[in-house]
């Protein structure tokens, strides 16, 4: 039992001392754990009458979107308010940009304003990481292009984790766009580093060259197959990823019907899958599309589970962010 | 006005001549070469422990003016040329207005007889406007000093334009410059479509964009018995394509680029637009194979691609950036210190790379240390160590990916029709 409290310490001190979280690639398993750890502890602060801690207090956080988002920009904008922060969006049709200002300059404009992070979605793969170059504030990436959407890989962790006891040994199949998918890659980083077995589908064309290379070093696998049946069999968790239709148009599948009929996921095909197979998946939901109606809102679904998670894994990343730790986290929420 | 070079070590690949040797210079002429060459009132050069070679050639540059003259001008060009061991350099056609027309044409030779230091040779474009549609006016180009016709960068689509395009230059006896690119298979891609690609979540642009494009090249080239010179090759296939096509004797020669055989699209990683452009950073197998081409000798020259571009539109994003980076002031340093200084090549070959071999495909008559030949000579230390300091370059532009590299091999003086044009101090 010491044994253990030692350990965690241990695991806490080495936690977080990154100025940014740009992405999943760039941590380590431990700092994976002890975001999550930190996200356990403040799941209970939703549950509450008063869900708000003082924690952040006096910090200025700003959400700026670049990209339309409702859910991720609410999570984080909740998550702030959570736990006392200051939350400002700013979305690009209203700001700047639109007058011709670059990126650089908008974010340099911002941080004159002395914000303690800025939260960040943008359509260009790397477009965080150039910020991150030139400023000071703390930047947290919450979307760029097709490379990574860290905190969405961390909530997913965190709500397999509410129903299997580690991520490590599980038959993970991730199905749907994959070369357009930022989710795919950051839940790849995630979970082949802690451990998972990963079997990556969706249609052939849609399956970016070399991605089982990305897990090279990690201590899980990756297999990488245009047959969702093979992705499914015996899966322990199934996460669906959104189509978008504009594919169609650059030929990448013919129809959205014909998509649907080889690549959505429907009770049959789930029964391929282990018979406690959790389902998941980052929305928007096209019903009827890549998952059918009644998986959605059946038992096996953690879809909303999911978007309850978000809220706690950003508020850890915001708290460790900003010089908060894991051990920490669990005083902050004791303490009210 | 004489000019003598001292005791360097002469390379001269257009008559395969190595020797320790003095250069004379008479006016704008070589005057002779042999060794211990005493004479009176003149400039003495002493060229100890450096090599003497014909004035390097750049058969692709783009020198932004007219037009784009906050990135860089003939003038600023030229002095790049010169700092960087080149006595000629060939500019593509797409300024503003594009040089589709003799008028264009005129200007800019007027213009560098004006203000460059270096030889300036223009190349006009294939189609009006570089739209792919009309022959642009080709022979009244010729007529004002064309050297070959390229709509680099846009390159032509339509391959029946194309056809007709190696059928008329043919009989100007001009080479057609093809930048390769099938525009479909490019997909609007930024970077070399592979693991890195994949990781970065960049959009790819597949090794098949170019290789297609040779290929069509090829057969139309073959068709029409025209000339046809493949710039910055950069894949493995590519090369593998021409190295066929001359085993057939169709009329092709190809350019390879420093940054292409230097540098893999792993540097992508971080997302510096100083590695953006186009063809992309390939493979370690590409770099390969393309060096493989320059010592058998499928790679016909060396080109630099010196693409200057604003830092302001380089701090754009990734997605956003321009292609290119300034090649023009690294690319000898990196020549030698990739190619010779890892006993790839010989420094004969190397010299024929950037200068005989240059020449004869474009027909310009430079690329000699002959008695006779214009006086244009690159001197250099193989040996002497450079760091890569951008803020010293002369180009308008820094975009480079090579800033504090540091390279063996350095450009001491370069001389342009028997003027010193550059002198390392």
């Amino acid at each position: 039992m010491t044994i253990l409290v030692i350990l965690r310490i241990i695991l806490t001190i080495v936690a977080f001392n990154h100025k940014d979280l740009l992405g999943i690639k760039d941590l380590s398993k431990e700092e994976i754990l002890s975001i999550l750890d930190t996200a356990k502890s403040f799941k209970e602060i939703s549950k509450r009458p008063i869900k708000k801690v003082p924690s952040l207090r006096g910090r200025t956080i700003i959400n700026l979107f670049f990209e339309p988002s409702t859910r991720t920009r609410t999570s984080f904008e909740i998550a702030a308010k959570r736990l006392s922060a200051d939350a400002i969006n700013i979305s690009a049709s209203t700001s700047s940009v639109s007058k011709g200002e670059t990126l650089l300059d908008t974010a340099r404009n911002l941080e004159a304003m002395c914000p303690d992070v800025i939260v960040m979605r943008h359509s260009s793969s790397g477009a965080p990481h150039q910020l991150a170059r030139i400023c000071k504030t703390s930047i947290v990436n919450a979307g760029d292009g097709a490379h990574e959407h860290p905190t969405q890989a961390l909530l997913d962790a965190l709500t397999i984790l509410d129903h299997k006891k580690a991520i490590e040994g599980l038959e993970i199949a991730i199905i749907g766009d994959i070369t357009h998918s930022r989710v795919a890659r950051s839940n790849l980083h995630l979970l082949a580093k802690l451990g998972a077995n990963l079997r990556i589908s969706g249609p052939p064309t849609l399956l970016p060259p070399a991605f089982e290379r990305l897990a090279e070093g990690y201590s899980g696998s990756v297999m990488v197959t245009p047959s969702i049946e093979k992705a499914l069999r015996n899966a322990d968790v199934v996460m669906m990823l959104r189509v978008q239709l504009e594919r169609q148009a650059s030929a990448y599948f013919p129809s959205l019907k014909e998509y649907s009929y080889f690549y959505g996921l429907n009770k049959k095909r789930l029964e391929l899958a282990k018979s406690d197979v959790i389902v998941m998946h980052p929305g928007p939901v096209n019903r009827g599309i890549e998952i059918a109606s009644d998986i959605v809102d059946g038992n096996y679904s953690l879809i909303l589970d999911q978007v309850t998670n978000g809220v706690a894994v950003r508020m850890a990343v915001l708290y460790l962010i900003t010089g908060g730790s894991s051990a920490n986290a669990q005083k902050e929420v004791l303490e009210r | 006005m004489r000019l003598l070079i001292k005791n360097g070590l002469v390379i001269d690949p257009s008559r395969q001549y190595e020797e320790k040797a003095d250069v004379l210079i008479e006016g704008d002429k070589i005057a002779a070469v042999f060794p211990n060459i005493e004479i009176a009132n003149a400039q003495v050069l002493d060229a100890t422990n450096l090599v003497v070679a014909p004035g390097f050639i750049d058969l692709h540059t783009h020198l932004r003016e007219p037009g784009q003259e906050e990135k860089e001008t003939i003038e600023t060009g030229s002095k790049a040329a010169a700092m960087g061991g080149f006595t000629s350099i060939c500019c593509m056609p797409n300024t503003n207005p594009i040089n589709d027309n003799a008028t264009v044409t005129h200007y800019i030779l007027s213009k560098a007889k004006e203000s460059s230091l270096v030889n300036i040779f223009p190349i006009g474009a294939i189609t009006r406007g570089s739209k792919g549609e009309q022959l642009a006016e080709i022979g009244e180009m010729f007529k004002a000093g064309i050297v070959a016709i390229s709509d680099d960068g846009r390159p032509v689509g339509n391959s029946q334009v194309m056809r007709r395009a190696m059928e008329y230059a043919k009989s100007f006896n001009l080479p057609v410059v093809d930048h390769c690119e099938n525009k479909d298979l490019a997909a609007g891609g930024v970077m070399n479509e592979g693991y890195y690609s994949t990781m970065l979540g960049l959009k790819g642009m597949s090794h098949l964009a170019e290789e297609a494009d040779v290929q069509r090249d090829l057969i139309l080239a073959e068709a029409t018995g025209a000339h046809i010179h493949i710039a910055h090759l950069s894949t493995a296939g590519s090369l593998e394509l021409v190295r066929q096509a001359k085993q057939k004797a169709i009329k092709v020669t190809c350019e390879v680029t420093p940054h292409h055989f230097t540098l893999t699209d792993s540097v992508v990683v971080g997302y510096d637009t100083n590695t953006k452009m186009n063809p992309p950073l390939r493979t370690d197998k590409d770099i390969e194979a393309l060096i493989e081409g320059i010592i058998d000798g499928t790679v016909d020259a060396i080109a630099t691609d010196h693409a200057p571009h604003h830092e302001d539109e380089k701090a754009l994003e990734y997605d956003c950036a321009p292609f290119g980076i300034v090649g023009l002031e690294t690319a000898v340093s990196l020549c030698l210190d990739r190619l010779y200084h890892t006993g790839k090549i010989s420094l004969m070959r190397l010299i024929e790379l950037l200068s005989t071999s240059p020449a004869r495909i474009f027909k310009i008559n430079r690329g000699s240390l002959s008695v006779g030949a214009y006086a244009d000579v690159t001197i250099f230390n193989p040996n002497l160590e450079t760091s890569v300091d951008p803020t010293k370059f002369h180009s308008k532009s820094r975009n480079t990916p090579f800033a504090n590299w540091r390279l063996k091999g350095k450009v001491i003086n370069t001389i342009v029709g028997g003027k010193i044009v550059y002198q390392n101090c």
